[in-house]
């Protein structure tokens, strides 16, 4: 059973300090939101959780093991990350982006090994890309690219998938598709941890919710202990209802709820 | 896309480059004269031309234009800008500068060898340069580069400036020019071994400058370690640039046009466009030196105002086109 565990993080940019001691444990078969205000530390606990950033103090662990002990290319197999908006440099095939995914399955020189076809085609048809397969990447619609990069992560089959903000930009509709393939996989038994400003979006899809302000950890838990309004006041400074409950969650803001 | 075939027709093409080389040139020689030259030891007029100036000549610039056109395809793969060209790095006016040093003091009219050897060692110290001011970050590299060209650059002047005379200045500005003219098979084996390992070095990169086509936060996270391709880059094109640019002196845009070239062909793919545009590179700068030898003009026509000639044309190309594709 795979578990990443965070123990008294704390990242420092020029003397200020941009996590302060978060410490929590995420299981597999959970999908966890991340939410926060602009600058609250969303993206710098997603990149030192997905150890591309090594911590002032403290440390990450995968299955009890610190991610800087770990080979990289071996990390690189077991957990995908997603920056936020993600894009592809060179008008490369939709194909080849994905297979890209697979990087430190491969070896060091040649093309891709003909066992991995099927992966690769697995991947392209399950983010419903089979009519761009040949596309170049730079010329996806943003809803495609989201999806490309989606199958690009999810490609090499990793225990963890870690998406920073993978649903900002996205119409409503390709927001809500991406948060159910994100769902499934959760469903499906692997750790999915992503930021999420959308929180209707976030409390009707993920089982747990992890708020952050200013650095600090602000809550952790199962979605329905933990989204209540009081929370929402404390990290977003606005006031909000939240109505309903599992799938048909409604956060709205209260008008006039800014709290000066 | 017949992106398989890139690299064999790049091939063929310097394949018939490197022919029309050994054909090509101001001393006519007949097929059967260059066959016979190549095969017996003898010392006809054919067998010496194609021997000892010819086939020097050609192997001098299959090496070197190698080298400019991988060293461009893997840094404008490294750092996702077409127009990143091996002297981005420093190493090549590192060179320049040294072999310029070896002809202002002399060194070169009592030993021939200097001018090479002074340039692979100032190439070697711009390189140290580059990386102990740039080590860190691709941006941090590209910079300290352009300021180890600007010092490398400035020096240049002044060794022009008091050049102590007209001689050794005018000899240190056709130098600068680039030639593969009068390179014996001393300059070509002294220059080879660090041409080699650094075109060895550089074929490694392919998979790593695939994974940067997402950006540098994605290749971390695909477990690419970007300080060591850094410092591999950094010393594939010091070993291959430097070394060429010690011998043949400043050639400039065959690294930048090459990857241009063959990226259309082989889908853009970063790995793909590495030996095609080493194979492409070389048969441009035959091509380039079979014209300096063909139009016939009072003093020689330089390569490196061939390729400059060539290939600036090709810049206003890539503006026109990326005014067409960008938004």
């Amino acid at each position: 059973m795979t578990r990443l565990t965070a123990q008294g993080l704390t990242v420092e940019r020029g003397g200020r300090a941009i996590l302060t001691d978060v410490s929590v444990s995420l299981e597999a078969g959970t999908f966890v939101a991340l939410v926060g205000a602009n600058g609250a530390g969303k993206s710098t606990l997603l990149s030192t959780l997905a150890g591309l950033l090594k911590p002032d103090r403290g440390e990450v662990a995968l299955d009890g093991t610190p991610l800087a002990r770990i080979e990289r290319r071996e990390l690189a197999r077991r957990r995908a990350y997603l920056p936020q908006n993600p894009r592809a440099e060179w008008p490369i095939s939709v194909e080849r982006l994905v297979a890209l995914g697979l990087t430190p399955q491969l070896p060091a020189f040649g093309g891709l090994p003909g066992g991995f076809e099927p992966r690769l085609t697995q991947a392209i048809e399950a983010c419903d890309l089979g009519r761009q397969r040949l596309q170049p990447a730079t010329t996806l619609s943003g809803g495609e690219l989201a999806r490309a990069m989606l199958a690009r992560a999810l490609v090499g089959d990793p225990e963890i998938l870690i998406a920073d903000e993978p649903i900002t930009g996205l119409d409503p509709r390709h927001a809500i598709d991406t948060v159910q393939r994100l769902q499934a996989l959760a469903a499906a038994g692997k750790l999915v941890i992503a930021a999420i400003h959308d929180l209707t979006l976030a409390a009707r899809s993920a089982t747990h919710l992890m708020a952050l302000r200013e650095g600090r950890l602000a809550a952790f838990g199962p979605m329905a202990d933990v989204l209540r309004p009081d929370l929402l006041r404390h990290v977003f400074d606005v006031e909000t209802r939240v109505s309903g409950a599992g799938s048909d969650t409604l956060v709205e803001f209260v008008s006039g709820g800014l709290r000066r | 896309m017949t992106g398989r075939w890139t690299p064999w027709v790049a091939g063929l093409v310097l394949a018939l480059a490197v022919v029309a080389s050994l054909f090509l040139g101001r001393v006519v020689v007949s097929p059967m004269d260059l066959v016979r030259g190549l095969m017996s030891p003898d010392l006809s007029l054919a067998s010496l031309v194609v021997t000892e100036l010819r086939l020097p000549r050609a192997v001098l610039a299959v090496l070197v234009g190698a080298s400019l056109g991988l060293s461009g395809a893997v840094l404008q793969g490294l750092l996702r800008n077409p127009l990143a060209e091996p002297g981005l790095l420093g190493v090549g006016n590192g060179a320049a500068l040294g072999a310029v040093i070896s002809i202002y003091f002399g060194l070169s009219q009592a030993f021939p060898l200097a001018t090479p050897l002074m340039g692979l060692a100032g190439a070697i110290g711009a390189g140290v340069l580059t990386f102990a001011f740039g080590r860190g970050g691709t941006l941090t590299l590209i910079l300290a580069g352009s300021a180890v060209s600007g010092i490398t650059l400035a020096v240049l002047a002044l060794a022009l400036n008091f050049a102590p005379n007209p001689y050794a200045g005018y000899e240190m500005n056709i130098w600068l020019l680039g030639s593969l003219s009068e390179k014996s098979w001393d300059h070509i084996l002294l220059a080879a071994p660090f041409i080699v390992a650094g075109l060895g070095i550089l074929a490694t990169m392919g998979r790593t400058m695939d994974a940067l086509s997402l950006g540098e936060v994605q290749a971390k996270s695909l477990g690419v370690d970007l300080d060591r391709m850094r410092v591999l880059a950094l010393l594939g094109v010091g070993l291959a640039v430097g070394a060429a640019t010690s011998v043949t002196g400043s050639i400039g845009f065959i690294g930048l046009v090459a990857p241009h070239l063959v990226r259309p062909f082989v889908g853009h793919q970063p790995s793909r466009t590495l030996l095609p545009s080493a194979l492409l590179g070389a048969a441009l700068l035959l091509m380039a030196d079979i014209t300096t030898r063909l139009i016939n003009t009072q003093s020689e026509l330089r390569l490196g105002v061939v390729t400059g000639l060539i290939g600036a044309p090709f810049f206003f190309w890539l503006v026109l086109r990326l005014r067409k594709t960008a938004p």
